[in-house]
């Protein structure tokens, strides 16, 4: 195992990225997210998860942590049997739709959603988003579009 | 009558127009010029400032004429979309709010609602030249025999279909707080508790009746850009309180003036007419709304340079009274601070929110200049202005 442990982690040379984990039956058993953050380091903050003993599992999660030990991990993942999808490009505003007044930016968590002053335009960026959906009932011309990756789920 | 160096009339400004001599810039453009050159030269060189705002603006709606059917019919109860519209006027006229929810809408009922589709949408749709569902019912008399129409429609085959809103264009609102511990959601938008999120409403220093605070050239008959197409001012809107507490530089520190506008909505556009749905508190309509102000003198070049450091909201507290709704006034914010992202209060740092969008509001501004300089439109001296005394 080679983890990069020891090093500080600052925003800045962290990497995050939302994943959905597909995990087929044989594999739910396996302790797999704990062997993520102990051999790995990784941070993890989980958004939903749907496993049940004997069948096939899904869970929505941030992973956080040193680019090298994302990659890592990310290649234990998929040695393991779990199907691997990016969040990010799933989750969309139509920009059509969107006529950037800055209402979402009122409950938006992550910071996905922020305001670009002082030309007060409203920016998205999808690999920040967690998927939480509070955006969606909350944007007033509902731009918002925000849906699982079909593929994977 | 004060005494002006500068003194344009609406005529000259109009002949201008006509030789392309006008000189045009928008609300945020003449601040510095004014600031550089000082009133009177900005007031000689400069002939009209472009104004414009785009935001829910609940008091919306539209007159809809679908025509005469056969046999004949006396409408009594209506629906467009299965959006109900009042049908209590002449045989075939109606009038769509904003507001109104679809029929079969949960509303509130689960908490809080969502209100995807109401007559907002449907304006908002007609402009966009798709095709509704009308669905009409009468109780028949010997004049107007026919119990029940349904019909496609289209705004083109609408033998008038006018957008008259009551009450639009407010100068100044609340910037919106919550200080109660749960979440609440209004039609300033999501207040978060414990005061989360502070919302605002007003595109500021480039918002029509700021720059023209006292109405000296905004009033009945003036012609503006409304929702894309060209529209008036009618009368002074709803609820129009010109008496409202002003600061030193006479700009109100409260929702004070109102106007009433009116246009054809077969000339709009759904980029500047576009229904939306606020959660938990029901369907609006994004109007877009821009008014010129020519500087006839120096007075008007130093009323359209104000800033945003120089307008202030009145923070109010939504969660604050028992009986729900606007409460008390914690003070007031600068809408510099607005838009600087965070204000203070009670030494937290409150993240601000707007729900009007600036971008749109400047391309409106921008438009409007546009079609100045380019001799689609002209100035309308107006036959009354608006009342500046309650």
């Amino acid at each position: 195992m080679a983890a990069t442990y020891g090093q500080r982690l600052t925003e800045e040379n962290m990497h995050a990225e939302m994943l959905i984990l597909r995990f087929p039956k044989k594999i739910v058993d396996q302790p797999i997210i704990y062997r993520l953050v102990k051999d790995y380091d990784l941070e993890f903050n989980l958004l939903k998860a749907n496993i049940t003993p004997q069948r096939e599992g899904i869970i929505v999660m941030e992973l956080k942590g040193h680019p090298k030990n994302f990659r890592q991990g990310l290649r234990y993942l998929k040695d393991a049997g779990v199907q691997v999808k990016r969040m990010a490009g799933e989750v969309r505003r139509n920009e059509e739709r969107c006529y950037q007044c800055g209402t979402c930016t009122a409950l938006c968590p992550t910071g996905a959603l922020w305001i670009k002053r002082p030309e007060m335009e409203v920016c998205f960026e999808a690999e920040k988003c967690s998927a939480c959906e509070l955006c969606v009932s909350i944007c007033p011309a509902r731009a918002m579009e925000v849906r699982l990756n079909r593929q994977a789920v | 009558m004060p005494n002006y160096q500068v003194n344009k009339t609406y005529q000259e400004i109009n002949e201008k127009i006509k030789q392309g001599r006008v000189v045009v810039v928008t609300a945020e453009e003449i601040i510095d010029i004014v600031r550089r050159q000082g009133e009177v030269a900005a007031a000689r060189q400069v002939d009209v400032v472009t104004t414009g705002t785009f935001s829910p603006m609940c008091s919306s709606g539209a007159f809809l004429n679908f025509g005469h059917t056969s046999p004949p019919i006396k409408a009594a109860r209506a629906w467009i979309n299965n959006v109900p519209a009042y049908a209590g006027l002449a045989a075939v006229d109606l009038y769509l709010g904003a507001t109104e929810p679809s029929a079969d809408d949960p509303l509130n009922k689960v908490y809080p609602g969502e209100f995807k589709y109401g007559g907002g949408h449907v304006i908002s749709d007609l402009v966009a030249g798709k095709s509704v569902h009308l669905v009409v019912e009468a109780y028949g008399t010997d004049c107007y025999p026919n119990k029940r129409v349904e019909m496609k429609l289209t705004l083109n085959k609408m033998v008038n279909a006018v957008l008259l809103n009551p009450r639009n264009c407010y100068q100044n609102y609340n910037c919106a707080v919550n200080l109660s511990h749960r979440t609440l959601y209004t039609y300033m938008g999501p207040l978060r508790p414990r005061a989360g999120n502070a919302n605002y409403c007003t595109a500021g220093q480039l918002s029509p009746l700021f720059n023209d605070p006292y109405y000296r050239t905004i009033g009945i008959g003036t012609r503006i850009f409304l929702g894309g197409g060209v529209g008036y001012v009618c009368f002074p809107g709803t609820q129009h309180h010109p008496g409202r507490p002003r600061g030193e530089n006479g700009v109100p520190m409260a929702p004070a003036a109102t106007l009433m506008v009116i246009g054809d909505l077969k000339t709009m556009s759904p980029r500047y007419l576009v229904g939306v749905s606020l959660l938990g508190y029901g369907c609006s309509l994004c109007v877009g709304l821009g008014i010129p102000i020519p500087l006839l003198n120096e007075e008007m070049a130093r009323a359209c340079a104000v800033t945003d450091d120089e307008l202030f909201a009145p923070l109010v507290d939504y969660g604050g009274d028992e009986s729900g709704g606007a409460g008390r006034t914690l003070g007031h914010v600068s809408y510099a601070q607005l838009k600087s992202g965070t204000i203070i209060l009670g030494g937290q740092e409150v993240p601000t929110v707007p729900l009007s969008s600036l971008v749109r509001a400047r391309e409106i501004a921008h438009l409007l200049k546009n079609w100045i300089q380019t001799g689609q439109f002209f100035l309308t001296e107006p036959v009354q202005c608006l009342p500046t005394t309650e």
